[in-house]
C-alpha cells in the first residue's frame, strides 16, 4: 500500500510528515483501522500487559544502568547502594524486580491463552514461533539479569546453568570455559552478561516483539471462538464481528493496565521479595565461589524446566530433556491437526489434556523449588512424562482414532516409561514408584481410551458461523 | 540502461562470487569478536599452584583451601572412615577410578590419595558445578544408616563417598576431580603441581 504524495488531501504538518512518512497509514492499519473480533474476553489483557512490563523493565533498567557497577568487586556493594543511597533507588530497583516476575506470569498466562483458544493454528503459526522466541530470549534475558547483583543465589545459579553446557560431549568443558571467558565464573562473565543483559537481548527482545505483531497483524486476531471474523465481511470488506482497535480495545486495555498496575504496586510496595520467590535470601550474601548455599532453587519462572532437568539421572539427557521441553513448544502448530481451534468446542478429552499440562507444569514448578529428595525426584519424573506427553495427546486427538489404534497407542506410550520403571526397578522403593506410576497412566488412560469407549467424551462440537458475543 | 543482452551465466557467476566472497568477510571478522570471548592473558596467568600444611589438620576435619577460585578440600580420613570406604564399594558407579581424566595416575587407588588418610579434592560436583556439602558421621540419619560418610550436593542430590566417587544413579556421572598435587615434605602439600610440573 504505497501512498501517493498526489492523492493525500490532508494539509497541515501531518500531510506533510505522511508525504514523507507513512505516519498516518500506520496508525491507521495498526490501531484505528486494525478490526479485531469484536468478542475478546479476559485472556486477552496479556498481550498488552506484556508490552507494558516490556517498557517498565526498559526504563526501570536504563536508570539501574546509571548507577549499577558491572564489575564482581562492586557489583554487589553498588546494589545495596541503589537500594540505601540513591533517592528513589529502593522503588527503581523493586520495579525492576517485581517486573522481571510480573513479565513471567503475563506471558505465561499469554501462552496459556493461545493454548485455549488455538492461536497458534494456521495462519497464526509464525506468530506462535515469534512468541516461543521471545519466550526463550526472555529467558536468557532474565537469566544474564539474576547474576549481575553478584549475590550468593546469582553466583550460583549462574554457575549451574552454565554448567549444562558442560554435559555436551566433546566440546563441552571448552565452551563453558568460552561462555565464562575464565576458568571460573569471575568479573570477566559479570561483564559479559552484563553486556547481554543491557543491549544485546533487549535489542533481540524488541525486535521479536515488533515481528510478533506485525505477524499478528497482517492475519488478524483470534478470539475465543476460534473463528476466522474474515470471513464475514460487510461491503465495505470490513468484517461484521470486528471492531477497531482503537478505540474499543485500547480502552478496554486500560482498564487491564489499572488493575495490573494496583498488583504490581502492591507486590512492589508490600512484598518486593515475594516470600523468596522474587528475590532470596540468601542473595542478600556476596557471592562467595567457595561455599555453595545448601539449596539453590532457580527464580521460579524456571523452576517447572528445572524440575524436568532434575528428574532425568543422567547429566546430558537431563540437559537434553530441558532443551526439548522448550522446544517442543515450536512443534505445537504442526503436532495439534485438528481443524477446531477454540477449546470451546473441543472434545472433553481436548479439554482434560490441557488442563493436566497446566497443573503438570504448576507442580513441576513447586517441586523445583524442593530439596531433591527421593519424593521429589519421582514426583519430577512422572510430571515430566505427563508434560511430554501432553504433546503426544495433542496429535492423538487431531481427529477421531479407531478404537484399535487408541488401545495400541496407549499401549506403546504407557510401555516406554513402565519399560524404563523396570530398569530402575528397586525393591526399597517400590510402593513410591507403583503409585506414582498411576499419574501419567491415568492421564493418558482419559485422555486416549476412554474416548475410544465413550465417544461422546472425544467427539468435539460444531463450531458456530459467527462469534457469540 | 537496455536490457538485451543480458549475460545471465555471468550474473550468476558474479552474485556467487560476492556472496562467497562477502561470506568469507563476515566470518573473517567474526574471528576476532568470539576469539576476545576467551579467557584473556590475564585469567590465564593467574593460576599458581598453592601450599598447604596438613599437619593442622584433625582427624576428620575437612579443610578448604582455594585454588584457582575452586574449593580444594584437604580431609584426613578417621581409620573407621577409611574403612567405610570398602564397604560402599558395590553401591558406586566407579568403584575402582577407571575414569582416567577425573583424577592423576597416583590417585587411582582405593583411597583416591597418595596417602590413605588424606584426601585431596576438587570441592566441585562433576554434575553442575555446585560445591557439595559435607557429611562425615557414619549413619547420618538423614542420609541412612548405611551412610559410611561423604558429600551431598545440595543442588541436585549426588551424593559422594569419602573418596569422592560418585553413587549409582545420581545426576552426577563421574567421580569428583582430584588435583594434580604432590607433597613437598611430610606434611607440606602443593597443589596444582607433581612430579610432572604445574597443572594445565
Amino acid at each position: 500500500m504505497a501512498s501517493n504524495p498526489d492523492t493525500k488531501i490532508q494539509g497541515g504538518v501531518l500531510g506533510w510528515v505522511d508525504a514523507r512518512f507513512p505516519l498516518s497509514q500506520m496508525w491507521n492499519e495498526h490501531l484505528a483501522q486494525y478490526y479485531a473480533p469484536k468478542n475478546f474476553n479476559f485472556w486477552y489483557f496479556f498481550g498488552s500487559l506484556a508490552l507494558l512490563v516490556l517498557v517498565i523493565q526498559v526504563v526501570s533498567g536504563i536508570f539501574l544502568t546509571m548507577f549499577y557497577k558491572p564489575d564482581a568487586e562492586l557489583a554487589f556493594a553498588s546494589v545495596e547502594y541503589i537500594m540505601r543511597d540513591v533517592e528513589w533507588g529502593w522503588l527503581i530497583r523493586y520495579m525492576h524486580s517485581t517486573g522481571a516476575s510480573m513479565f513471567f506470569v503475563v506471558v505465561y498466562l499469554h501462552m496459556f491463552r493461545a493454548l485455549l483458544y488455538g492461536s497458534y493454528k494456521k495462519p497464526r503459526e509464525l506468530i506462535w514461533i515469534f512468541g516461543v522466541l521471545i519466550y526463550l530470549v526472555l529467558m536468557a534475558e532474565a537469566f544474564a539479569g539474576y547474576l549481575l547483583p553478584w549475590g550468593q543465589m546469582s553466583y550460583w545459579g549462574a554457575q549451574v546453568i552454565v554448567n549444562l553446557f558442560q554435559t555436551i560431549p566433546y566440546i563441552g568443558p571448552d565452551l563453558v570455559t568460552w561462555i565464562r571467558g575464565d576458568f571460573l565464573l569471575s568479573d570477566a562473565t559479570l561483564n559479559r552478561f552484563f553486556a547481554l543483559h543491557v543491549i544485546a537481548l533487549p535489542l533481540v527482545l524488541i525486535m521479536l516483539v515488533a515481528a510478533h505483531i506485525i505477524a499478528l497483524h497482517e492475519v488478524g486476531s483470534n478470539n475465543p471462538d476460534g473463528i476466522n471474523i474474515k470471513d464475514h465481511k460487510d461491503e465495505n470488506g470490513i468484517p461484521k464481528d470486528g471492531i477497531p482497535f482503537h478505540p474499543y480495545y485500547s480502552v478496554k486495555d486500560l482498564v487491564g493496565v489499572g488493575v495490573f498496575l494496583m498488583v504490581f504496586a502492591v507486590i512492589m510496595f508490600f512484598f518486593p521479595t515475594g516470600g523468596g520467590l522474587f528475590l532470596k535470601a540468601d542473595n542478600m550474601i556476596p557471592a562467595d565461589p567457595l561455599v555453595t548455599p545448601d539449596l539453590i532453587p532457580p527464580v521460579w519462572y524456571f523452576t517447572s524446566m528445572y524440575s524436568v532437568l532434575r528428574s532425568v539421572p543422567d547429566p546430558f539427557l537431563g540437559v537434553m530433556a530441558m532443551g526439548a521441553a522448550v522446544v517442543m513448544l515450536f512443534f505445537i502448530p504442526w503436532l495439534d491437526r485438528n481443524p477446531v481451534l477454540s477449546m470451546r468446542y473441543r472434545s472433553f478429552a481436548a479439554k482434560f489434556n490441557l488442563a493436566v499440562f497446566v497443573v503438570a507444569f504448576v507442580i513441576l514448578g513447586w517441586l523445583g523449588l524442593q530439596q531433591a529428595t527421593s519424593e521429589v525426584s519421582e514426583m519430577s519424573l512422572r510430571f515430566s512424562t505427563v508434560y511430554f506427553a501432553f504433546f503426544f495427546v495433542l496429535w492423538f486427538l487431531s481427529k477421531e482414532r479407531s478404537m484399535v489404534f487408541s488401545l495400541i497407542a496407549f499401549a506403546v506410550v504407557v510401555g516406554i516409561y513402565s519399560f524404563y520403571d523396570i530398569l530402575r526397578f528397586d525393591p526399597d522403593s517400590a510402593g513410591l514408584l507403583m503409585w506414582s506410576w498411576l499419574i501419567p497412566t491415568v492421564y493418558l488412560f482419559v485422555t486416549m481410551v476412554v474416548p475410544a469407549f465413550a465417544r461422546g467424551l472425544g467427539r468435539d462440537r460444531a463450531v458456530p458461523e459467527r462469534v457469540t458475543s | 540502461m537496455a536490457n538485451q543482452g543480458v549475460n545471465r551465466g555471468r550474473r550468476r557467476f558474479l552474485v556467487a562470487a560476492t556472496s562467497v566472497v562477502g561470506g568469507a568477510g563476515v566470518a573473517a571478522v567474526a574471528a576476532p569478536f568470539l576469539a576476545s570471548l576467551q579467557p584473556s592473558a590475564r585469567a590465564q596467568a593467574a593460576g599458581a599452584p598453592v601450599e598447604f600444611d596438613v599437619a593442622a589438620v584433625e582427624p576428620g576435619q575437612r579443610v578448604s583451601v582455594e585454588w584457582r577460585g575452586q574449593p580444594i578440600w584437604v580431609v584426613r580420613r578417621t581409620d573407621e572412615m577409611v574403612a567405610g570406604l570398602a564397604e560402599v564399594a558395590d553401591r558406586l558407579r566407579d568403584p575402582d577410578s577407571e575414569v582416567e581424566s577425573q583424577q592423576p595416575a597416583y590417585a587411582q587407588n582405593e583411597y583416591r590419595s597418595r596417602d590413605p588418610e588424606i584426601l585431596v579434592v576438587i570441592g566441585i560436583c562433576t554434575h553442575l558445578g555446585c560445591s557439595p556439602t559435607y557429611r562425615p558421621e557414619i549413619g547420618d540419619p538423614e542420609m541412612g544408616s548405611d551412610w559410611q560418610g561423604g558429600w551431598l550436593c545440595g543442588c541436585h542430590g549426588s551424593r559422594f563417598d569419602l573418596a569422592g566417587r560418585v553413587y549409582r544413579n545420581m545426576p552426577a556421572a563421574t567421580n569428583l576431580v582430584i588435583p594434580r598435587h604432590m607433597y613437598r615434605n611430610d606434611t607440606l602439600l602443593v597443589i596444582g603441581e607433581d612430579e610432572d610440573g604445574e597443572a594445565i
